[in-house]
């Protein structure tokens, strides 16, 4: 290693993005300031559903400092497309409204786009846009899912129906028979409960036209910029890519709601290139809860088929899962193939059939939110297996193991599409109880029960896919794009290097765990290692950064690119040194040669390259630079066990975690310091969905939850000391051996503690209870139980 | 926000002359709901008349009462040497408002002028029978609080002070709105000379009420156990998504139990 300090694979280096972040000198989207730069206000639908008749912008546009105002009226572009073609049951396609940037004669849902207004301030703007005149015709909105399934008021009135798709996984008739076979079934209600994404950074966007050579530019928050360039580009406004530049700086979080093509991106381009003006626009934390795109959102009922010693026959699914008002970018695929192929778990359940709807509602869209439709079947299993025990008089350990798919069988080819490729759920499960001291819950219980509260314990074994994702799988299932990854290495003439990415990292760390890859390989000091991303015109092409797939997809397309630069680089050395590459060997940065003590730096080589005086010119090309793309040939399955203990105070409902233990397989850790942060951070909004946050609209499609008096976030104090640790089994299909870790703890963690909440309550009698478990709802199931 | 007139005077006197004189003039205390509520453009005040050079802020020990000056902060109060040595339930209760950077800004006259229903001070005021003081008047607690944001202040008057009268123990116990951290429920008990009085914050439709079930049964016993047997009507209960009318009139029983227990 460089200097002796460990800075490879396996090293806790602290991160280096980190100095710019804690000394406020990142730079955001909003940090960002163009020459002559004008401001933009987006006035939004007070209504869910209503028709707008006319829009009078006469007084507005007279306004102080309004340089223009744009309706619907006058952006006829393409609308927002979506990223993947889901089929019903009966071979048709999914149901695609029209999703236009700024309304077309109707408003959907709260906070649709209705005008813009832009002015030479952001007051000026805001203060016009209370001149603009809507005349609108409020129409009933439909809020509940089940009532939109059933017709009546349409969000969409040309597709007739409310149902986007009717989809099934799995064979209907082999699971109704194995169920009805079955010794004992289990069955459960369930609703995975709405969440808002809350990134710390609100959504921002500044866009910029270059009249001189015809190029568009648009710095925004999100987690793919290219991406955001082919959709809008060739979909919304009809851009070719060379000229339009998407750039994506330094982001304050995304959890998956920055994923998505959002209309301001289009409107502010679209605007930019009419005005010939640079435009800035920022949500404000209202505007977030109103219109960044939502999570979750299931009812489920489902039913577990076991034979007579616990083992599960069969697993039945039928969920309705929330679009809101529009089909988002990933929205379709979120319930669908990231939900419905997971219903295995980590259990040998032979024959599952999942019935999924999407079902459009007056809500803002819902799309993927950490984990993405993950959680929602992780949620399902977990609950439906503790209920199962329960009723079998089994205890919930036992029920799991005597249905673990063994270790010893992998590849396992699930009956729900997905072949796991490796996983030791055993081994997780015990070392999570080990450091958990299952073995002194009864101790610790009885001690709260002493103190008047009531102690609970509660587990989680799950899997998860991430990794995404294989495109030709992921093609024959619908998706509308390759899921690859590129990189490119770039070694300068004096040894230093930069990487170029077409991942994103917004809170992920990258810049530090790709740079420890390169350290790791070519021996080059961290402070020599640049990590570019999020630049379309500097970064060759990418898919960014979601479904923990940045290291897992990302990571190896740049073990890609260092294998091709070390494989010239040995060609390189092999002519200095006058040996045959066979001879050469690499290690800490140096290539020697077998049995000698000739030997040369790798920063050598690399001014060899640029510097071709000595040089094999007729077998290799000058100079030091790669490129990789890379296709996963599987998915990634990490998986693992998460135990949560909860104390409940029954005179008040209020439910403290006081131990949280999370034992994940993520494949190899490259920076275990980073792990631990992202297991801690999805554990954190894990027990935020499970205990505290709930998006709640009323029924005429206002939300309730608009804001931080009313939703719920996590505080410090609502969350435990999370002990983290690590059985690993290494991804046997990509080069790294890494799995992805970004999204087990939000996956993992809710049903550890809605099942540890349940345990709790078991004295009372209380046998299911809602997420949020609020004190509000602890308190009730115990007065409903009683009475 | 909207632009608005800003004037800093050095006396109440100024103060109200400059409120009396806009079209639409407000006092400025600490700023912690007028602000945020500007800046979301749902008030738009032609003038914002700022206290802070007014000489309103201070504590004092007058004979059995406790002043505390309307510009007082929270952290002032909870931090303060005379009101832990006078009502130290009364510093506990200001140690407990918002977070530290509210209760840098906030001050004791802006939260008893405002009257939020779910804010922690009426309590205070209803349970040790203080007595309000504006440039005009003296007001008894008990009339001042008139309904949610309501109280008897009259148009540009402004409170200068508060009396608490020094009680012989009193505690508050607060049950927090898991989101907002706001009072969903916070009770006051007070034993004062006019015998036991629990005033509860957070729960009533109409903002701040005595709880006469539970001074009843305190007056009789004045135990845990009796403030938490006394049955609390969930009529004139707020009932909003985050709890029930009927589970907050069980939380008025549960903290006034606890707040007897720290008495």
């Amino acid at each position: 290693m460089p200097d002796g300090i460990n800075t490879g694979i396996g090293a806790s280096v602290t991160r280096v993005e980190d100095y710019r972040f804690l000394t406020g000198q990142g730079t955001y989207t909003d940090d960002i300031n163009r020459p002559g730069q004008a401001y933009a206000y987006i006035l939004r639908s007070p209504h869910a559903h209503a028709r707008i008749n006319g829009i009078d912008t006469t007084a507005a546009g007279a306004a102080d400092g309004v340089v223009a105002i744009y309706t619907g009226a006058d952006m006829q572009t393409g609308g927002l497309p979506c990223g993947w073609l889901i089929h019903s049951r009966d071979g048709s396609p999914m149901h695609e409204p029209p999703h236009p940037p700024l309304a077309q004669g109707k408003v959907r849902c709260l906070g649709d786009q209705v005008a813009i207004v832009i002015a030479d301030s952001l007051s000026q703007a805001k203060a016009a846009a209370e001149l603009i005149e809507v005349d609108y015709d409020v129409l009933p909105a439909v809020v509940d899912m089940k009532a939109a399934a059933g017709g009546g008021t349409l969000v969409h009135d040309d597709i007739g129906t409310n149902v986007c798709y009717d989809w099934v996984i799995g064979e209907e008739g082999d699971v109704d028979a194995a169920l009805a076979g079955s010794a004992h079934v289990t069955e459960i209600d369930i609703v995975n409960n709405r969440l808002i994404a809350n990134a710390m950074e609100p959504r921002a966007a500044v866009s910029d036209f270059d009249r001189a050579t015809g190029e568009y530019t648009l710095y925004t928050t999100t987690q793919n910029p290219h991406v955001i360039r082919l959709l809008m580009g060739a979909f919304v406004l009809s851009i070719p890519e060379h000229k339009l530049r998407i750039v994506a700086p330094d982001v304050g979080g995304g959890f998956g709601s920055k994923i998505f093509h959002y209309a301001e991106e289009a409107i502010l381009t679209w605007a930019a290139g009419k005005l010939a003006r640079p435009i800035k626009w920022t949500a404000e934390r209202s505007e977030s809860f109103m219109t960044d795109a939502q999570g979750r959102d299931h009812v489920t009922t489902a039913k577990l088929g076991l034979d007579a010693n616990g083992k599960f026959t069969a697993l039945k699914v039928e969920t309705m899962a929330n679009m809101g008002a529009y089909l988002s970018t990933f929205a379709s695929s979120v319930p669908t193939y990231l939900y419905a192929t997971l219903l295995a778990g980590c259990y040998t359940t032979p024959v599952i059939f999942a019935n999924v709807k999407a079902i459009f509602t007056n809500t803002v869209p819902v799309d993927a939110y950490r984990g993405a439709g993950r959680p929602e079947a992780t949620y399902l299993l977990e609950r439906i297996v503790n209920k199962a025990a329960k009723e079998m008089n089994l205890d919930p350990v036992e029920i799991r193991t005597r249905n673990f798919i063994p270790s010893d069988a992998f590849p396992y080819q699930t009956p729900v599409a997905l072949q796991y490729d490796s996983g030791d759920y055993m081994a997780t499960l015990k070392r999570a109880q080990e450091l958990h001291d299952t073995a002194g819950f009864a101790a610790r219980r009885a001690e709260a029960e002493a103190r008047g509260k009531k102690l609970g314990l509660g587990y989680s074994t799950y899997l998860e896919a991430c990794g995404i994702a294989p495109s030709a799988v992921a093609g024959a299932l619908g998706a509308r794009a390759g899921l690859y990854e590129s990189a490119e290495v770039r070694v300068h003439p004096t040894g230093s290097v930069t990487i170029f990415t077409g991942t994103h990292s917004h809170g992920q760390g990258h810049e530090t765990t790709f740079a420890q890859l390169v350290s790791e390989r070519l021996g080059v000091p961290l402070e020599n290692i640049e990590i570019s991303h999020g630049d379309t015109n500097r970064v060759q092409f990418g898919m960014g950064t979601y479904g923990s797939r940045s290291l897992a997809v990302g990571g190896v397309a740049l073990d890609k690119a260092l294998d091709k630069i070390e494989a010239k680089a040995k060609k390189i050395a092999a002519h200095i040194l006058e040996a045959s590459t066979e001879d050469l060997e690499f290690n800490d940065g140096n290539f020697t040669v077998a049995g000698t003590d000739k030997a040369m730096a790798f920063g050598e080589v690399a001014l060899a390259a640029y510097v071709p005086h000595n040089y094999p010119i007729e077998e290799i090309e000058p100079g030091l630079d790669e490129q990789a793309f890379y296709d996963p040939a599987n998915f990634t399955y990490p998986g693992g066990c998460h135990i949560c203990e909860v104390e409940i105070d029954p005179a008040t409902g209020v439910t403290e975690v006081t131990k949280f233990t999370a034992v994940d397989d993520v494949g190899r850790v490259i920076n275990p310091m980073i792990v631990a942060g992202q297991v801690h951070g999805g554990v954190a909004q894990g027990i935020g969905q499970a205990l505290l946050e709930e998006a709640i609209y009323d029924p005429e499609g206002q939300l309730l939850t608009g804001s931080y008096m009313d939703y719920c976030m996590p505080r410090a104090d609502n969350l435990p000391s999370i002990q983290v640790a690590h059985e690993t089994t290494l991804c046997t299909h990509n080069s790294l051996g890494v799995k992805g870790c970004g999204e087990v703890g939000a996956i993992g963690s809710p049903p550890a503690v809605i099942n540890a909440v349940l345990d709790a309550l078991t004295d009372f009698g209380v046998e299911d209870i809602a997420m949020p478990a609020t004190p509000a709802r602890v308190w009730q199931a115990i007065q409903d139980a009683k009475a | 926000m909207y632009d608005f007139n800003y004037h800093k005077p050095s006396s109440s006197n100024a103060a109200a002359s400059a409120v009396a004189g806009a079209d639409d003039g407000k006092f400025l205390a600490g700023g912690q709901t007028l602000l945020p509520t500007m800046k979301q453009r749902l008030a738009m005040p032609s003038d914002l008349v700022d206290l802070a050079g007014c000489d309103l802020s201070g504590v004092r020990v007058d004979g059995d009462n406790l002043v505390i000056g309307a510009m007082t902060t929270h952290d002032a109060v909870a931090t303060s040497a005379e009101v832990q040595a006078h009502i130290p339930g009364l510093a506990a209760l200001a140690a407990g408002i918002g977070d530290q950077q509210v209760r840098n800004r906030g001050t004791i006259g802006g939260s008893v002028a405002n009257n939020d229903p779910a804010a922690d001070y009426p309590a205070a005021c209803l349970a040790l029978g203080a007595t309000i003081h504006t440039d005009r008047r003296t007001i008894a607690a008990e009339d001042f609080f008139t309904g949610m944001f309501d109280t008897a202040l009259d148009e540009g008057e402004l409170i200068t002070a508060i009396a608490f009268p020094k009680p012989a123990a009193c505690a508050y116990q607060k049950f927090p709105n898991p989101a907002s951290r706001y009072a969903l429920v916070g009770v006051m008990v007070a034993k004062t000379g006019g015998g036991v009085r629990v005033a509860v914050t957070g729960a009533g439709e109409n903002g701040v009420f005595r709880a006469a079930e539970i001074e009843a049964a305190l007056g009789a016993n004045f135990s845990a156990d009796a403030a938490a047997g006394a049955a609390v009507s969930a009529d004139g209960l707020n009932s909003d998504l985050h709890a029930s009318a009927e589970y907050r009139a069980h939380l008025v029983g549960v903290m006034a139990s606890r707040a007897v227990a720290a008495c």
